[in-house]
């Protein structure tokens, strides 16, 4: 019983203490604090009425989520859309067709548009992209496809270049390097040999990608995809410059919105009743709990190309 | 026959990796813009006023951002003093004692999972716990939120990093009679240092930019302050009040400090990329010798 088996003791339980702290204790208490901040807005809405609600009125105290709900999967739905094929196309550029030292440099690149805050990707998108959007895009895509049925309602409205279209195009940028490079990864988990085998076998290049490596990994790009969800749902800052905030759901791609992030960013301070503050509280907790599930989808995903790959 | 669809093939497959060559062009284009307008913008409205005067009054073309540079400063300083030690030991704990067992294999991919956790919640939770409490905005709370997003940053890259090291290195250790936290002490952490620095550094990196836990916790403040449980100026929600305000001056202050936020920012990935790169060579070539 010396000194030193005192101190190995000691260590033992003080990191264990922290260990179980970060990955247990941690994510608990900020469930059960948003929890029982909510408990107000639980008790008056139940889930159900809270969820389907769509009127958001701080001046007749009725709260209902559902225009900040849809606003967040319609612009995540969108930026998925646009993020998934550009990162699958950096990441086979990068894998299988750039010289060394151009992959270097996309990389590098890749990684640089993955560093830069969101605030700022907000700012550019509000002063700079916005008025673009709304003098040259909007009004060409109007007029490209207006007169078509059915899609030409989605660009109906006055181009304003703070809508859903601008939104969805600023996180699908933001959510880019995030994909390419656990898609990136993925591909480079496929043997050589099952590539070499196929390229024996007469097989293109693009062959090789679509029948051999994309397959092996779809499990690691459904992952990627799924992570990228999970990050774009809790983006803030830059949805809050660029969706207007309305609570409104929104019928055409050029209507101002609101998202869950940004109503929490926008009314957190200004929340002046006990119910207000707490339906922001079950906003947010809403917003752990999707985001905790989605992410736990995309880990699985991941962890399972990773498993194969092992044996 | 044949030579058609030979023919068909080589066409598709050139057009398919055109696009994905197209794709990465289009990934360039936005950086490109993006870092452009923020140079152009930004540097030109880097001036000496911004960062020794206080902010001026709306609509006046006078006044700089020093309170923002100051608190950004502080608020990120605390985050990072509570946030390091905590993931450090988590992450220590994952790799030294952790390793095999399936409860902390769990606990290990739940840190990770709040790794990508949407920061604005941490806001949220520090404002139930250090604002409401004290019933005003303070910078206590968004160190505190900082913190907590930085610990599984650190503890995951921790964990990462001391996986690196050798399990001989240990064992020779152990087969010497030292203790556990011998090995800790002066194997373990001493070869895996740099990359534990580089872990730091991106944490650093990634709370330094963050905007969202610090909109209601520790707010803004137009003057100079040091209290800590006052609210607190920060680079980030000043970028936003300016840019959302309809003053030009102000638009051309959150240019300029946006552009030193990024400058900072792109600096520690760079620092924390060389430091991967040469550090860990470094560690690879003493166990090489030593063999």
């Amino acid at each position: 019983m010396g000194k030193s088996y005192i101190i190995e003791e000691f260590t033992k339980y003080f990191l264990g203490f922290w260990a179980v702290f970060t990955g247990f204790i941690f994510p608990l208490v900020i469930f059960l604090i948003l929890l029982y901040e909510s408990r107000l807005a639980i008790q008056n809405f139940g889930v159900i009425k809270f969820l389907t609600s769509t009127e958001w009125d701080p001046v007749r105290q009725s709260f209902g989520a559902l225009p900040m709900i849809v606003g967040t999967l319609i612009s995540t739905f969108i930026a998925i859309i646009i993020a998934a094929p550009v990162s699958i196309g950096i990441a086979i550029f990068i894998t299988e067709l750039a010289p060394s030292w151009l992959k270097g440099i996309i990389i590098s690149a890749i990684e640089l548009l993955a560093a830069i805050p969101s605030i700022i990707y907000g700012m550019w998108g509000f002063l700079i992209l916005a008025e673009v959007m709304r003098t040259k895009v909007e009004p060409l895509l109007q007029k490209i496809l207006g007169p078509i049925p059915f899609i030409g309602q989605f660009f109906a409205g006055t181009p304003t270049g703070v809508d859903v279209l601008t939104t969805s195009l600023v996180l699908s940028i933001m959510i880019i390097p995030f994909m390419a490079s656990v898609v990136k990864d993925a591909f480079n988990l496929v043997p050589s040999v099952m590539k070499e085998s196929a390229y024996g076998l007469g097989a293109t290049k693009w062959e090789v990608i679509k029948d051999v490596v994309i397959p092996y990994t779809a499990s690691g790009i459904a992952g990627g995809l799924i992570l990228s969800t999970g990050r774009a749902l809790g983006e803030t800052m830059a949805v809050t410059f660029l969706a207007g905030n309305v609570p409104q759901i929104p019928k055409s791609l050029l209507e101002p919105f609101t998202t869950i992030t940004v109503a929490l960013a926008n009314q957190f301070t200004e929340a002046d009743t006990p119910l207000y503050l707490s339906s922001l509280f079950y906003l947010s907790l809403f917003l752990f709990i999707i985001s905790f599930i989605i992410l736990i989808l995309a880990k699985v995903m991941v962890l399972r190309l990773e498993k194969r790959w092992k044996k | 026959m044949e030579k058609i669809r030979i023919f068909r093939r080589k066409i598709i497959n050139k057009f398919m990796l055109f696009i994905s060559f197209l794709a990465a062009l289009y990934g360039l284009f936005w950086l490109f813009w993006i870092l452009g307008t923020l140079f152009v913008n930004g540097f030109k409205h880097i001036n000496w006023e911004l960062f020794v005067q206080d902010s001026g009054p709306p609509g006046l073309n006078i006044g700089g951002l020093r309170q923002a540079f100051v608190g950004h400063f502080i608020i990120t300083v605390l985050g990072t003093i509570v946030g390091v030690p905590i993931g450090l030991f988590a992450g220590i704990y994952y790799a030294e004692y952790g390793r095999h067992s399936k409860f902390f294999w769990i606990l290990r991919n739940v840190t990770d999972i709040m790794v990508s956790t949407p920061s604005i919640i941490m806001g949220a939770v520090m404002y139930a716990l250090l604002v409401v409490p004290l019933n005003h905005f303070n910078a206590l709370s968004g160190s505190m939120a900082l913190a907590m997003l930085m610990v599984p940053v650190i503890s995951v890259t921790t964990f990462e990093m001391l996986n690196l090291v050798p399990f001989t290195l240990r064992e020779a250790a152990y087969a010497l009679g030292a203790y556990k936290w011998q090995i800790i002490k002066d194997i373990v952490l001493r070869s895996a240092k740099v990359g534990i620095l580089t872990g730091v550094i991106l944490g650093v990196a990634r709370i330094s930019g963050e905007t969202a836990p610090l909109l209601f916790t520790a707010f803004n403040n137009h003057y100079l302050s040091f209290d800590i449980l006052k609210p607190m100026a920060s680079l980030t929600v000043t970028i936003f009040d300016y840019a959302m305000s309809p003053y030009e001056y102000w638009h051309n202050q959150a240019w300029a400090a946006s552009f030193c936020l990024a400058f900072f920012i792109l600096v520690l990935s760079l620092l924390a990329k060389f430091l991967l790169h040469y550090g860990t060579l470094n560690v690879f070539k003493i166990i090489k010798k030593k063999k």
